[in-house]
């Protein structure tokens, strides 16, 4: 069951990493380094722990494009004083 | 005056309930969400060397980011149980579709995806796209519809006002919050002024502002999801809309360059550019 979630994770990640500001090839290329840097781990609780982390860079990620792109609008859109 | 035990009192009561414009309009509320396929925000603009406009084959195109707080404030209310529906439209070519899937997968119950393409597609513009929202208020008879305030390419900002006006109903413009009280929406309004608070009643039209919300994003479960929901095909013509368009654009230039900034070894060169210059 696990299995499964980590690789809903590791997709999740993939999707969410195209869109990163130093492009999809450095995301998708640190994210497989980091899954494989784990790949020997069985432990269901560390499991869970890294499971959560990449939950949490999954929120980071998205809170990063929301306030570039927020910000990039506000530049454009409305007046700086 | 409640409790009319007169014949025409008890009549009046009866079409006051049965009428579907009254009272209680919300519980089966419908909101229409228009949705534009534009060029992402992050990318570097590039005209053509034509001049006759942007180049966008091969470029990376994404939701307007307005018409994204638009779907989420839709879904808002659609979570609140304040609609029953969320209808997701796009006019344009195939490519659209895309446009309304990402709609669906941050929680639009369907799709409608307005056929436009070519020429046609290229001279689209509010006037048309009002029209066609007009057309489709009615025949899917919705009580409500949320758009972005403009579009990040053409920055127009007519739509909106333009459907409102086509179909006489009332509209809340630049709204950064909103809120929905039986059949009256609360919009406030971001004016240069500062805010301005109005109440308007339901069916109208309301343009979203950059504050209304924070747009979610579509998880990988939601995109899943949303491939099953359904994306109705419909065309201009079905609509008896005219797309051809009043518009002819003559050309587009890039804004002028900005001149490169020369640098100065010490201050007695600063005052002596200066002096060149006639600045001092």
């Amino acid at each position: 069951m696990s299995e499964i979630e980590v690789l809903l994770a590791e997709v999740e990640l993939l999707f969410l990493g195209r869109e990163y500001p130093k492009g999809a090839d450095y995301s998708r290329d640190r994210l497989r380094a980091a899954f494989a840097k784990n790949k020997d781990v069985h432990d269901p609780e560390k499991i869970k722990e890294l499971i959560s982390r990449g939950e949490f860079v999954v929120k980071e990620l998205e809170a990063l494009y929301y306030l570039r792109k927020y910000r990039a609008l506000k530049k454009r859109y409305y007046e700086t004083e | 005056m409640v409790s009319h035990k007169s014949r025409t009192g008890w009549i009046l009561l009866l079409k006051f309930t049965l009428s579907d414009r009254g009272g209680r309009v919300t519980m089966s509320a419908r909101v229409l969400v228009g949705v534009k396929r534009v060029i992402d925000y992050a990318v570097k603009i590039r005209v053509k060397p034509d001049r006759t406009g942007v180049v966008t084959d091969g470029v990376k195109h994404s939701m307007n980011p307005f018409c994204e707080i638009a779907v989420e404030e839709a879904i808002k209310l659609k979570e609140k149980k304040l609609v029953k529906e969320v209808v997701a439209v796009s006019c344009g070519p195939q490519q659209v579709q895309e446009t309304i899937r990402t709609a669906l997968a941050m929680g639009a119950d369907r799709g409608i995806h307005v056929e436009v393409s070519g020429k046609d597609y290229e001279t689209l513009g509010p006037l048309q796209v009002s029209k066609i929202f007009a057309a489709l208020a009615k025949k899917e008879q919705a009580d409500l519809i949320i758009l972005g305030k403009q579009a990040i390419d053409d920055d127009c900002n007519q739509t909106g006002q333009m459907t409102a006006a086509l179909l006489d109903w009332p509209q809340g413009t630049f709204a950064s919050e909103m809120t929905l009280e039986a059949d009256k929406l609360k919009v406030v309004r971001e004016v240069d002024g500062g805010l301005e608070t109005i109440k308007i009643k339901l069916p109208a039209v309301v343009t979203a502002d950059l504050r209304l919300n924070t747009p979610r994003y579509a998880t990988l479960p939601n995109i899943m999801k949303a491939k099953k929901k359904k994306i109705a095909n419909v065309k201009p013509a079905d609509l008896g809309v005219d797309v051809c368009s009043r518009l002819e654009v003559l050309k587009v230039d890039e804004p002028p360059q900005r001149q490169a900034g020369v640098k100065v070894e010490t201050v007695d060169d600063l005052v002596g550019k200066l002096k060149e210059a006639g600045r001092v």
